[in-house]
């Protein structure tokens, strides 16, 4: 009876009892959390954008930003001034959207998810074997510097003691919040987001309206490809550029279950509620049983909320009950 | 002309119910059984055997797991490598408890320790299905992966983390551990597959089979018609991860010899995913041709290179591999989405008519 006790007392009341003692670290691993969660959000915006416009769920997301960074990364190193180098991701992610749409996507169409699924798979390893013959396998340093972003630390004085906020991180969120609205508002008020609306609720009638579903996809993809960009830039000012980030980026699959695929703010939301749990789980509960659970931690998460809510926070009931 | 069943007469039921209804089929079956049993390993060289035979094997008995889910009860699972990984944990552990009992034994029983562990991570699949479902089951990836890194226990505290087959032997014959001789591991091995693929065949074309196939086309009309959903899907679930799980402790014990938790990362998962789609979703024959394509292509591209006398570096080599996989992967979802299994019934099709195609 006293050891349940005692491993309750160490399970529901001792992490809090630490957060409360000391308010400002707690405020820490939030900000810590809430950019991950920025970051994870970012990449599954990518996911969410294709999905919504081709019922394509894109597994190259990760492995496009990571791509995107390279190419950026690369082109610099081959002595490319840094904005060009910028432009010139950009056409890469371009080129690459409408060699998607022409090679894959268009002769699958129709198929089942699992299908196109499965092809997105087979893009990734074309994209990691591509990545690494023309870039090399070990980690780049993203030209941080050369872009603008800014690189020194805030600190700010809170409840007698000092967070820390780095500007990198500060800039990556507000880079976040300004790319989301400016989405918003390419979905809501041009002719293309429109289209693009049109598409995702009916394929079938979007053609019969005159859209032209391949135009809209390689639109997408790209649109997908430039996120990529900002994000692989991003991440990669935090760490360095390399193909681990593949991995991680898979964390953007709990982030959409918990916001639905089909919703933009619901991979903002569910980004940061991901972001902030596991490093809030990670810092106060992690040590009770070894540490390491942001691995898996999030996954968990997503998943007992699927038993309660299967179309995500802000998703539409699609999905089929059983 | 030669393939046809023109003249044999079913005068029984269970004429009717034979797995190899047609007698051109059986004895195709008995040539390639003597093949695997002793052309293989009579003239197959110690490499080819090894390296190519050997691991395709042990990658087709997960496939075949990984089909019963997926294309017989259209459940898509991403976490078939960890539960290949909690097969060779728990194979470990159980033989290095009782050394004594025969090790053959072990990787069996040690199918079931995965089959309860899939029951858990298959609960969700009653509320789930579909990507969803797929997402869900990384959870259970990174969760057990986690724990062969973080539970010592599992590994007997063994400082390096990994696990390693101990010498055992059947009939005097050493068949694990450094040293087995690679003929006497693919002996073991195939016997295995032969024996769980008969096991799965009966399986899926009976009762069991029939509830998964109705629960996959149409889940609502299945229930309506009496087939109960939770026992039909974590059934699924066991049998999938029971052969995933004895899959896992053959690759230990018959092909690595020694593993450390990565080596059951997601990529395996994706590979036997790969096998099950490439080689056609809810065909036992699709899971082989999907496993010897997988498993076969990465070598030949691999040596290929030298045999035309072209020398790259490794490197180089591997990355071309990784891309012309991917490549392929596209081309034949692109071609041929139902797999080799359809392009399998259609080549026999075209057999039966053969030389009159009218």
């Amino acid at each position: 009876m006293e050891q349940v006790l005692e491993v309750l007392s160490m399970v529901l009341v001792e992490p809090f009892a630490r957060m409360a003692t000391n308010p400002a670290f707690l405020v820490q691993v939030i900000w810590e959390g809430f950019v991950s969660g920025v970051l994870y959000a970012l990449i599954a915006l990518g996911f969410v954008l294709i999905f919504k416009a081709s019922g394509v769920f894109n597994f190259a997301q990760g492995i496009m930003v990571v791509f995107a960074a390279l190419t950026l990364v690369g082109l610099h190193e081959a002595g490319v001034p840094a904005w060009v180098a910028v432009a010139l991701a950009l056409v890469v992610m371009y080129v690459l959207a409408v060699g998607v749409e022409r090679i894959v996507l268009r002769p699958l169409v129709n198929q089942p998810d699992i299908i196109l699924l499965m092809a997105t798979i087979g893009l990734t390893r074309v994209l990691v074997g591509f990545g690494e013959l023309v870039f090399g396998g070990e980690p780049k340093v993203m030209i941080a510097n050369e872009l603008g972003i800014p690189s020194g630390v805030w600190r700010i004085p809170l409840f007698d003691r000092v967070v820390v906020i780095k500007l990198i991180d500060l800039t990556a969120a507000i880079v976040a919040i300004v790319m989301v609205a400016g989405l918003a508002f390419f979905f809501s008020r041009t002719r293309i987001g429109r289209a693009l609306r049109a598409v995702a609720d009916d394929h079938q009638a979007a053609l019969s309206v005159g859209i032209s579903l391949e135009q809209i996809w390689v639109i997408v993809w790209f649109a997908a490809g430039i996120v990529a960009l900002v994000t692989g830039i991003m991440w990669g000012a935090r760490s360095d550029v390399s193909f681990a980030l593949e991995i991680i980026a898979l964390k953007a699959l709990p982030v959409l279950i918990l916001g639905g695929f089909t919703s933009v703010p619901g991979a903002i939301v569910g980004g940061l509620i991901i972001g902030i749990g596991e490093k809030i789980g990670e810092i106060y509960w992690g040590r009770l049983i070894g540490g390491g659970i942001e691995s898996w931690l999030a996954y968990m998460i997503a998943l007992l909320f699927l038993l309660f809510r299967p179309q995500g926070l802000f998703g539409e009931k699609i999905i089929e009950r059983v | 002309m030669f393939y046809r069943e023109a003249g044999q007469f079913k005068t029984g039921y269970a004429d009717d119910m034979a797995v190899f209804p047609i007698r051109q089929d059986r004895i195709g079956i008995a040539v390639i059984l003597a093949i695997a049993y002793l052309a293989v390993p009579m003239f197959g060289s110690p490499f080819f055997v090894s390296t190519i035979m050997i691991p395709m094997l042990i990658l087709t008995m997960a496939a075949i797991g990984l089909n019963i889910l997926t294309g017989y009860a259209g459940l898509i699972s991403l976490g078939t490598g960890a539960f290949m990984g909690v097969g060779a944990y728990a194979c470990f552990k159980l033989a290095t408890a009782f050394p004594d009992v025969n090790v053959l034994v072990w990787v069996l029983a040690s199918g079931f320790f995965s089959a309860a562990i899939g029951v858990v991570f298959g609960l969700p699949s009653l509320r789930i299905k579909g990507l969803y479902l797929a997402v869900a089951t990384l959870a259970a990836q990174f969760f057990l992966q986690w724990c062969f890194v973080r539970i010592g226990w599992l590994t007997n505290y063994s400082s390096s983390g990994s696990i390693e087959a101990a010498r055992r032997s059947l009939f005097g014959v050493q068949i694990t551990g450094p040293g087995a001789s690679e003929t006497a591991r693919y002996l073991c091995v195939l016997t295995l597959l032969v024996a769980l693929t008969w096991i799965a065949s009966n399986i899926v074309r009976g009762r069991i089979g029939r509830k998964w196939m109705m629960v996959r086309d149409m889940d609502i009309a299945a229930e309506l018609m009496g087939v109960r959903l939770l026992p039909t899907k974590l059934l699924a679930f066991a049998v999938s991860s029971y052969f995933c799980g004895v899959a896992g402790a053959m690759l230990l014990f018959f092909h690595y010899g020694s593993m450390e938790s990565i080596a059951f990362n997601i990529e395996l998962s994706f590979q036997v995913l790969f096998m099950v789609i490439i080689g056609g979703l809810g065909s036992l024959i699709g899971s082989y041709l999907g496993a010897g394509f997988i498993a076969a292509l990465p070598v030949v591209i691999k040596f290929a290179p030298q045999i035309l006398g072209i020398e790259l570096p490794s490197a180089v080599v591997d990355q071309v591999t990784v891309m012309i996989i991917g490549g392929l992967i596209i081309f034949f979802l692109i071609v041929e989405p139902h797999g080799f299994a359809r392009l399998w019934q259609i080549g026999k099709q075209k057999l039966r008519v053969w030389p009159f195609p009218y």
